[in-house]
């Protein structure tokens, strides 16, 4: 697999897992505009991973639901920081925060890249994510002096350096405040043991009847 | 053999599918056509990533070209061409009288919160402008809801992209 398909589905992967996290939220967030934003928010993620996954179809063959629903847990190339369930408010909100601010580098870097097409995509994703940047920065700025706060931007800034490669690190330390020479980050490449109850909750119909027309 | 204006004219006429007050042409995804023999060739350009009706608006271009007996050639733009400022002004205007604020034009930077929460933005209903963010999101990817203080009711503001 060419390294640039191997970046469009880590990248689609990340979105199509942390919309899928953040879609828990649905019906149960602490009050309903936040009920309706992460709704929301988890919808665009999706629309997000569905246009990465047809750039990497393209190349790769197949279909964007065959990307995101045929492959085996093992197979994901997400960040393990949006497997993670986290179905308590300030960890939620941590994660978001981190992710954002990561997924904003990313999102710059790949707009001032050499791949046209990509770029395009970016600058597209980029302007739908502004709605979420504001979203996660207006909750991290009210939650900032929480203790419960702190400790979960704390114990999941691991996580979220392991969003992005090496060299876009420091630039997400300077973002977000914190520090990335002493911390070892926890990396792409291998899963937690959350994601596959989340697999096999997501791929359910798709796996009952193989190849049904909806 | 059909004319660009005719597909224009017959494209025009097609709703969107959750906002069926504005014509596809109205809301500017159509970013071209071209008509090459028998071929019709349409430029699509997505809405919001997130939108469900972007399949439904694609297969309603195909069938709209087959209805004026033509091939269609529907091409999906995936780049950031489309912006809320490429609907129409008469689209702005449908949007206004179902009661769905029009977007704000785009700024030079990315949207922030205070321009979310400055006095721009008007009522649908009665043109006031003491209105207030609820939710930067809301039922559909493209809408927030905000609160007018004169007529005291939620309304659904386009967002701005």
């Amino acid at each position: 697999m060419s390294e640039r398909a191997q970046l469009l589905l880590s990248i689609a992967d990340d979105e199509l897992i942390l919309g899928w996290r953040d879609s828990e939220w649905t019906g149960i967030a602490p009050t309903l505009e936040e009920d309706v934003a992460f709704s929301s928010i988890a919808q665009n993620e999706i629309g997000h991973a569905r246009a990465l996954y047809e750039l990497a179809a393209a190349e790769l063959g197949g279909d964007a639901d065959m990307l995101a629903f045929d492959r085996k847990p093992d197979e994901y190339r997400c960040a393990p920081l949006v497997e993670l369930h986290l179905l308590e408010w300030a960890h939620t909100i941590a994660r978001r925060w981190l992710y954002e601010e990561a997924d904003q580098v990313r999102i710059e870097a790949l707009k001032a890249g050499d791949d046209t097409e990509l770029a395009g995509l970016a600058a597209k994703i980029d302007r739908e994510e502004v709605y979420h940047r504001i979203h996660a920065q207006m909750w991290a700025e009210r939650l900032r002096n929480e203790p419960r706060f702190q400790a979960a931007v704390e114990e999941l800034w691991p996580y979220a350096l392991g969003v992005l490669p090496l060299e876009l690190r420091p630039e997400l330390a300077r973002r977000t405040g914190l520090r990335v020479d002493s911390t070892q980050a926890v990396e792409r490449g291998s899963h937690t043991d959350e994601l596959e109850p989340l697999w096999l909750e997501m791929t359910e119909v798709r796996r009952s009847v193989p190849g049904a027309s909806w | 053999m059909v004319t660009a204006d005719q597909v224009w004219a017959a494209l025009d006429e097609i709703p969107d599918p959750e906002i069926p007050v504005i014509s596809l042409v109205d809301l500017g995804v159509i970013r071209d056509v071209t008509v090459d023999g028998d071929t019709v060739r349409v430029e699509f350009t997505p809405t919001f990533l997130g939108c469900p009706a972007l399949e439904v608006m694609r297969r309603a271009l195909e069938e709209t070209v087959e209805g004026l007996g033509a091939t269609p050639d529907v091409t999906v733009i995936q780049d950031d061409s489309w912006s809320t400022d490429r609907i129409t002004v008469s689209g702005r205007e449908k949007l206004r009288v179902a009661g769905l604020a029009p977007p704000a034009p785009r700024a030079a930077g990315a949207t922030t919160l205070v321009q979310l929460q400055s006095k721009a933005f008007r009522c649908p209903y009665c043109g006031s402008t003491a209105t207030r963010l609820e939710n930067i999101f809301g039922p559909t990817p493209c809408r927030s809801i905000r609160w007018c203080e004169s007529c005291r009711q939620p309304f659904e503001q386009f967002k701005t992209i």
